[in-house]
């Protein structure tokens, strides 16, 4: 299986990569310090200009680029392009409740589009398939994604969204979907509901399954390929770069190769900021070279991971990326909703309670569960149970609100959540996500 | 005048409340009547004891504790007895948050504790029609 949607930039020789980059980059450069105030006072600031880069080895003299600054020129200073170019939002969770807005004008559109048709081609999708996209639609960028690449490849596009599992199954036998895209734990319960209700692997027509938004392992790979008699393919991107398809699996399943040609990456060592070389381990630094709407230089993704240009069976010359290994920040993906300690904290605060609080995550039956303990504050308890529990519901409504997802709370005496010295364990999470 | 119940936040979990039973009982207090309401995550437990300040005291170490005034009334160990005292309440428009009763004490009696949210209007009305609301120190002498 030799499939590729854009041949000839996917098998492109390193020379021809890399000069494709250093083109890019001198122009984007430009064009970020003429349109984006934020980051031109950035580079002002570290003394480089635009004319100091002239090949794509000169992105090292660029300032990098984090959450926090996103967070500080919420919603519209890193904007590319005036709001009139632009036709598209995303969004996604951030720290302390304010949200990572990403504008899109219709060229960024397609070129994240062809990113994601790359991953379907390569994935073996053809204009003969049926895709059927169950991430969310709306402002996560997973539905938009993977629809629009579906619809790039030709195939025919199921957009089912997220949830009502009956409904998916339904449609997947009824219309003999070929191809499945949805986060991992998603399709390990439609796998799980299948063998439920009777159904063996075989009886479905489903081929191929690109998953990602959270992280899994190798063994959750090996039981949905058994479970749904399928190849699983993993994919990755953040939205702050376009969204899914920053890189994406071949049928090697070695790793994830990144369409470079639109974001060159770069691993640094956290700490120091300091580039590191292919083989070690490191957090990823993503440059979006031709993107208008929301342009980002050397944006720190907080993954950590691995890069390989070792030569991959599939002829794809593409750098390769392993799965994110870890975080350099304490962020937590559950149910594929990014969540951060601090955002738990302040809802705390706010509602009166301490902000002594551990929150415990676990994987059961492929679904994360999200449990908060909270302690009580003394003046809320009461000897009336519809008391504590109206606490409990406000404080349950104030963290859905603030996170986009609900764990569940557990309201318990206080000074029983253990007081370490020095750094409390604040966060359990059992769940085994990295091999 | 009413009684003072102790009210303790106990976690659903094994051995909560034999703690706080054993942390009462090394205090030398005596429970006259206890009670528990429980949820999936925690339970509240009620009590009346005969040493309020020190039950609060080896409590709250460990816990929530917090007092609250609740009616309590002596019956006749008979059937229909408790059904008399609610009918007054009901034709007072008294709203009964929870409730627990036993018998006990002197022969033929029963009691029953009352959580309302109005605890003067519901003395009022069990007054006028006869039927005494008990305090802590009546409490006391008729159960010793």
């Amino acid at each position: 299986m030799k499939n590729y949607y854009q041949k000839e930039i996917e098998t492109a020789s390193r020379e021809e990569i890399i000069a494709i980059q250093n083109e890019k980059i001198v122009k984007q450069v430009k064009y970020v310090y003429d349109n984006v105030p934020y980051y031109r006072d950035l580079m002002d600031k570290k003394g480089v200009r635009p004319e100091d880069i002239r090949s794509i080895d000169d992105i090292r003299k660029l300032p990098f680029l984090t959450k926090d600054d996103l967070r500080e020129a919420y919603p519209y200073g890193l904007m590319g392009t005036d709001l009139k170019n632009c036709v598209r939002i995303h969004s996604t969770s951030g720290t302390t409740g304010k949200r990572v807005v990403a504008f899109y004008t219709q060229k960024d559109v397609d070129m994240w589009e062809e990113c994601c048709a790359r991953a379907i081609v390569a994935a073996g999708g053809t204009d003969e398939d049926v895709c059927q996209v169950c991430y969310g639609y709306g402002l996560f960028t997973g539905g938009a994604g993977l629809h629009g690449g579906s619809h790039k490849v030709g195939c025919l596009t199921l957009p089912m969204s997220s949830g009502n599992t009956d409904r998916q199954i339904q449609f997947m036998m009824d219309l003999n979907a070929t191809i499945l895209c949805c986060t991992p734990s998603y399709a390990a319960f439609i796998g799980e509901t299948l063998a439920e209700r009777g159904y063996k692997p075989e009886d479905n027509k489903l081929k191929a399954g690109i998953f990602g938004a959270e992280p899994w392992t190798e063994e959750m790979r090996r039981n949905i390929e058994k479970s749904l008699g399928i190849k699983a393919y993993d994919i990755y991107g953040l939205t702050e770069i376009s969204g899914p398809g920053v890189a994406f699996e071949c049928e090697e399943q070695k790793g994830m190769h990144i369409n470079e040609d639109h974001f060159y990456v770069e691993v640094i060592n956290p700490e120091t900021g300091e580039p590191l070389p292919d083989g070690e381990k490191g957090e990823l630094v993503f440059t979006s070279l031709d993107k208008e709407g929301f342009p980002l230089l050397r944006y720190r993704t907080k993954d950590i991971c691995v890069l390989s240009r070792k030569k991959c069976s599939c002829g794809r010359t593409l750098v390769r990326m392993t799965k994110p290994m870890g975080r350099s920040d304490d962020m937590m993906i559950i149910r594929g909703v990014n969540v951060f300690p601090s955002q738990i904290e302040a809802v705390l605060l706010k509602e009166g309670y301490s902000p002594n609080y551990q929150i415990v995550v676990d994987r059961v039956n492929n679904t994360d569960t999200f449990d908060v303990y909270v302690e009580f504050a003394p003046e809320q308890f009461s000897d009336k149970i519809a008391d504590v529990q109206a606490h409990e519901k406000k404080l349950d409504g104030a963290m859905r609100s603030m996170l986009g997802i609900g764990p569940k709370i557990h309201l318990v005496a206080p000074k029983t959540i253990a007081r370490s010295e020095g750094k409390a364990v604040r966060i359990v999470d059992k769940r085994k996500l990295h091999d | 005048m009413a009684i003072t119940q102790l009210s303790a936040f106990l976690e659903n979990t094994p051995g909560t409340l034999y703690k706080a039973v054993s942390a009462i009982s090394d205090a030398g207090v005596n429970m006259r009547a206890l009670s528990v309401a429980d949820t999936r995550d925690f339970g509240i437990l009620r009590i009346i004891v005969s040493d309020i300040e020190k039950t609060k005291a080896v409590l709250s170490d460990d816990t929530l504790v917090t007092e609250t005034k609740v009616i309590a009334v002596r019956m006749d160990d008979k059937a229909g007895a408790l059904r008399n005292v609610l009918k007054v309440l009901q034709d007072g428009n008294i709203n009964i948050e929870y409730v627990y009763a036993f018998t006990g004490g002197k022969t033929g009696s029963a009691y029953v504790v009352l959580r309302v949210n109005e605890v003067e209007d519901a003395e009022k009305v069990l007054e006028a029609n006869g039927i005494k609301s008990l305090n802590d120190a009546d409490f006391d002498d008729i159960l010793a």
